[in-house]
């Protein structure tokens, strides 16, 4: 790759690269996410590839002759259940659900004909045919910023990469503006840690450039996105890793770092790999390492891959680990901004943090303020999973109503059932019920519903979910993920666990209600990091909103949403049950009452599910409910 | 005694990351992704290449749960149990998988040290869940029928 | 540099940018419980049993005094209601898991656990579980490593790492099933552990306790005798245990040389012989006729040594006569022994055997 020597080079470099973007006859776009690639994206964006170069007087991918196709595989399109999907440009088809088999003749129809392959568009809830991705509510209903790129140029491509703007806001910064005016872009902007707590971003790189006798300065990107149920960091990394440099490079530029570290957690290798490419490509090309542009300004970057702690989210726990050392939470002071990673100022924000900088510093703060609300600006991704029609990564301005998420771009409940709550920002997060559908989603207003945005999780829960077998697992990812250091964490969230786990099997008390309710109380005063605080939000929430139901499970041994295994109930169907008396005289608690010849009934609050009624049966009356 | 190889192995990763405290977790981790598990002379030859205490080397390796002392089998099948993955019903899939495999929630590897049935707490696959992943590939839309499946299919390759 | 204004329990103290809130409560002699803290050390603050209520521009939060700095204007205080609500709740989860079998515990009576829990009324955890239950290692000769009675608060590990420098333990596991022990968890006597005992002197509980401790309890202890380790010329500071007017074991104190801490032979090896049937306490002359030693006055003693150098002296000349000082002897000794040797012997055959 020939080396960018400075802005002249760089503007060539961009005319050249979407000259060669135009002058694609056809470009076919293969979904390389996580998603498509476990749906076999892989083989069909390689079977695409060999059709296409069986093609008479045709070249595959840029040559210089015409005409020429380009199968490019791109990052996550976001309809993720429906994968692997492909578009066609420039006619803008859809397609879902692509087996290898459809390949030839999406090739024979859209790519030499330029016709559709009607069987292989969407089909909304109507059952209307949605050839274009903004005939999807799905994807029609979004406003793209981080995800801009995703799906629509080649990941790994650093002149795709280029051709649609990528390192104007670079070279904007390193020329027209001196480090200060980037900070103030990025403070004025407002912009929030997309990571969690919401922090905001110009308030750490104001003080991390404040710093000027710093020896060395730390940029640090947490990619560590451990919340089970989110993808939004691994995919902006898979899909669009030029962009998070570029936002990296920004940060070094800003606050006078020279160094970058790039922490991704171990279940992400196709991000890990692409992330070492992307580095290599901006390096060989002069837009990292040094001296980038010409300009005399320096960046490096390092990827760090986690190792199996989830604790590693959290800032101190996540520079110790880059350090060697194990990933426990520190006490501040002092803070990361004054003394981060190897006790020198760092800036440290997740993912999709830093890829919402280039647009800011191109497109100005005051543009990223007509997005979202006054106090959270801008977008938020967000994976939509669980009971939702539609699953997949999406992203919308910030003040979103959970309603429009859920239903006019998630399609509303699976299997047409009922709404019953939303987990959201996973284990640290809370509860959010019907009651909220019409909450704006922003930092701030979550907050003051014993929740947080956190990373962006959305867990979609309908009425076969069982609220407190929800807490029991969270309770349970966060007991085996604490790292062990603080007392209160470290035992509390065991308790928790051990009272949540005699509540879904039946043994729970009142009393175990109000001893978990007070550890969780104390857990989320007391502990030492941000995790450990939030670590009872499962729990807290779903006692405030759903305190019915684990009343349930512990008077009445109940559990509504039948998942429970050990509160299954024993039933006599009436209408079969011949009166024979068998299962009465067999139960050992005198559970079963009824008469000769007259249909039986178990007595809900005796019973202790031994079974010997359902085995002993002669006419399969009993049955589990 | 570990045969020779393994240190030759120890001191390329070392070379690759350079020697110093802070290597240690990527050594390992290439350790681990090149034997399926960490030889304890291995940690012990490392920490001392690297000037970490062998307490702290121990001490690491055992804080972070993609490092294993016990040999792993040949396909290491992770079963997802993030949030998304558990309320589409991970949890028989991986009964499934442990009970094909004669294992349990202490016994990890099978007897033949093909397999090992571990769960992860998310894939970042949970627009297709529940999933599961074997050696790093993801297979999605499981059910406890399709992963005993995979799991035969697995075993022909092997025969 | 300004100081700062802070209140602690209605007591105003300046102190200077950067003071904890228990470096500052100290300065005004009010006492912070502590577990995991270790002065002159990084807070570990994993214990948080010194959490402090503080009101600062309006809000009130709770913090840890070990590591939250004091900033202008804070008004803290050290045993409020939700300040002893906290504790209670820390000891309750500790005491979860730790059985409480005080009776028999080598540390009853010199236990922090037992202290604090005591003060802050908790007699039995209301929230009980799984415990820790890990086999005891009692490998090591002079100390016995009882996980069940450990509260992880790691002050064994960060003395063994960041003060004595050994490295032999750390903390392995993690969560609840976190436990401090040496690499692989092999058993203490076969790790590089030097035995200093510089953990068992930190430990809060029994969990790690010296061997002696089983010959005394700590209120038998009727006098402790500040003295100077015989062992080498470090000069190392300790107290001397006294029970029925015999020393049965050493305390490390905060001498120039040694800041509470001390080495293997230090703690375990340099006192024993204060009691011995077989130490010498008065001067014995070798009986020509008999070959048995006898008893002799120092006078007489001396006199007979001094004339014997002299003889020497005159006989082979200055050079035939050397002065060796045993590492034991304390630096005043040895140095009146090379003073001897060099104006009486008039030579400068002198050394010392401390090469450790």
């Amino acid at each position: 790759m020939i080396k960018i020597c400075d802005n002249a080079a760089l503007d060539l470099r961009r005319a050249d690269a979407r000259k060669a973007l135009e002058s694609y006859e056809c470009r076919i776009l293969v979904c390389a996410g996580t998603g498509c690639i476990a749906s076999g994206s892989q083989v069909i964006a390689d079977t695409m590839r060999e059709l296409c170069k069986e093609l008479p007087n045709v070249t595959v991918e840029c040559s210089g002759h015409v005409p020429h196709i380009g199968v490019a595989q791109t990052g996550c399109q976001g309809l993720c259940e429906l994968g692997p999907l492909v578009r066609i440009e420039p006619w803008h088809y859809q397609y879902v659900k692509v087996k290898p088999e459809d390949c030839a003749e999406i090739v024979e129809q859209s790519v030499l004909q330029g016709k559709p392959v009607e069987r292989l568009f969407y089909r909304d809830q109507k059952d209307q045919l949605c050839p274009k991705p903004e005939d999807i509510p799905f994807l029609a209903k979004q406003t793209r910023i981080v995800l801009e790129h995703c799906g629509n140029i080649d990941a790994v491509s650093l002149d795709e990469y280029i051709a649609v703007g990528g390192y104007e806001a670079l070279s904007k910064a390193l020329f027209q503006m001196d480090p200060d005016q980037v900070v103030d872009e990025i403070d004025r902007s407002g912009l929030r840690g997309r990571g969690g707590g919401g922090f905001k971003a110009g308030t750490k790189w104001k003080q991390v450039a404040a710093h000027k006798d710093a020896d060395v300065k730390y940029v640090v990107c947490n990619g560590d996105e451990g919340d089970p149920g989110a993808f939004m960091d691994g995919s902006v990394m898979e899909g669009d890793p030029y962009k998070l440099i570029e936002g990296m490079t920004l940060a070094g530029y800003a606050v006078g770092a020279t160094e970058g570290y790039i922490y991704v957690r171990a279940e992400y290798p196709n991000s890990v790999a692409r992330l070492h490419y992307a580095i290599a490509q901006a390096e060989e090309a002069g837009l990292l390492g040094d001296d980038i542009l010409g300009s005399g300004v320096s960046f490096h970057l390092h990827v760090n891959r986690g190792a199996g702690a989830f604790v590693c989210g959290e800032g101190s726990a996540l520079t110790a680990s880059i350090e060697g050392n194990r990933g426990m939470p520190r006490t501040k002071p002092p803070r990361t901004v004054d003394q981060g990673l190897w006790e020198r100022p760092t800036v440290l924000n997740n993912v999709e943090t830093y890829a919402n900088v280039p647009d800011i510093v191109l497109k100005g703060s005051d543009w990223f303020h007509t997005i979202g609300t006054e106090n959270s600006p801008g977008t938020k991704t967000f994976s939509v999973t669980g009971s939702i029609a539609n699953t997949g990564l999406i992203e919308v301005p910030m003040g979103t109503t959970l309603r429009e998420i859920v239903y006019d771009i998630g399609g509303g409940i699976k299997g047409g059932g009922n709404f019953k709550a939303v987990q959201i920002g996973g284990p640290s997060g809370g509860c959010l019920t019907k009651e909220h559908l019409d909450v704006g989603l922003d930092f701030d207003s979550v907050k003051k519903y014993d929740a947080i945005v956190g990373s962006g999780g959305l867990v979609v829960m309908d009425e076969h979910t069982c609220m407190v077998e929800v807490a029991r697992f969270f309770m349970s990812f966060t007991q085996r993920e604490s790292c062990g250091k603080c007392s209160p964490c470290r035992i509390g969230t065991k308790r928790m666990l051990e009272i949540l786990e005699r509540i879904v099997a039946g043994k729970g008390t009142m009393e175990d209600l109000d001893k978990l309710e007070e550890i969780a109380k104390f857990v989320q005063k007391n502990s030492l990091c941000g995790l450990g605080k939030s670590a009872p939000l499962p729990v807290i929430s779903t006692l405030k909103r759903f305190r019915e139901e684990y009343k349930e499970h512990i008077t009445i041994k109940k559990c509504a949403a039948h998942v429970c295994e050990a509160l299954k109930l024993y039933k006599i169907d009436q209408e079969k049950c011949i009166g024979c008396t068998k299962c009465a005289r067999n139960c050992p608690v005198d559970a079963i009452t009824g008469s000769v010849k007259k249909p039986h009934a178990i007595l809900v609050n005796k019973c202790i599910k031994c079974g010997t009624c359902l085995s002993g049966c002669p006419v399969g009356a009993v049955h589990i409910e | 005694m570990l045969d020779p190889s393994y240190f030759a192995a120890a001191d390329g990763f070392i070379a690759r990351y350079g020697k110093k405290s802070s290597s240690i977790i990527p050594v390992l981790e290439d350790i681990q992704e090149e034997y399926r598990y960490i030889p304890r002379e291995l940690l012990t030859y490392v920490a001392d290449q690297l000037g970490v205490k062998e307490s702290k080397a121990y001490s690491i390796a055992t804080f972070y749960k993609n490092f294993s002392f016990e040999p792993k089998g040949k396909y290491v099948i992770k079963v997802c149990d993030g949030t998304a993955c558990h309320v589409r019903h991970s949890a028989p899939i991986l009964a499934a998988i442990q009970k094909e495999l004669g294992l349990d929630g202490s016994k990890h590897t099978s007897d033949d040290m093909l397999f090992t049935v571990e769960t992860v707490s998310c894939l970042g696959a949970c627009g297709l869940a529940p999933t599961l992943t074997v050696n790093d590939e993801v297979h999605p839309k499981m059910t406890p029928e399709k992963a005993i499946g995979l799991i035969q299919d697995l075993r022909g390759d092997e025969a | 540099m300004s100081l700062l204004h802070v209140t602690i329990d209605g007591i105003p103290v300046d102190v200077e940018k950067g003071t904890t809130i228990l470096q500052a409560a100290e300065k005004v002699g009010i006492q912070i419980p502590t577990l995991c803290y270790l002065k002159g050390l990084m807070p570990d603050g994993s214990c948080r049993i010194c959490t402090v209520e503080i009101q600062s521009r309006g809000r009130s939060k709770m913090d840890t005094a070990c590591s939250a700095h004091c900033s202008d204007g804070d008004v803290i205080f050290t045993e409020s209601e939700s300040v002893v609500k906290a504790r209670r709740g820390i000891l309750d989860m500790l005491l979860s898991n730790h059985p409480t079998n005080c009776f028999t515990c080598p540390s009853n009576g010199e236990c922090k656990l037992q202290d604090l829990c005591y003060q802050y009324g908790v007699e039995k955890t209301s929230c009980p579980g799984e415990m820790t239950n890990l086999p005891v290692d009692d490998s090591n000769p002079f100390f016995t490593y009882d996980p069940k009675l450990c509260i992880l608060c790691h002050r064994c590990v960060n003395t063994c790492h960041k003060i004595v420098g050994c490295g032999a333990i750390d903390t392995m596991e993690r969560g609840f099933e976190s436990v401090i022990s040496p690499a692989f968890g092999m058993p203490w006597r076969e790790s590089n552990c030097e035995s200093c005992g510089n953990c068992t002197a930190v430990c809060p509980t029994g969990a790690l306790t010296s061997k002696r401790k089983k010959t005394f309890r700590p209120w038998q202890i009727q006098k402790k005798v500040r003295t100077t380790c015989p062992h080498c010329a470090v000069g190392c500071q300790y107290d001397l245990l006294v029970k029925d007017n015999k020393v049965v074991a050493v305390e490390a104190a905060d001498g120039p040389s040694n800041r509470n801490t001390l080495c293997v032979k230090g703690r375990y090896g340099s006192f024993d012989f204060v009691h011995s049937d077989r130490r010498l306490t008065d001067p014995l002359i070798k009986d020509r006729s008999t070959g048995e030693f006898r008893k002799a006055s120092w006078d007489e003693a001396l006199d007979l040594v001094a004339t014997k150098f002299k003889a020497i002296k005159q006989e082979h000349g200055n050079g035939a006569l050397a002065g060796f000082a045993c590492s034991r002897s304390t630096n005043e000794d040895i140095y009146m022994l090379q003073k001897m040797v060099r104006t009486c012997f008039g030579n400068h055959n002198t050394d010392n055997c401390a090469r450790v």
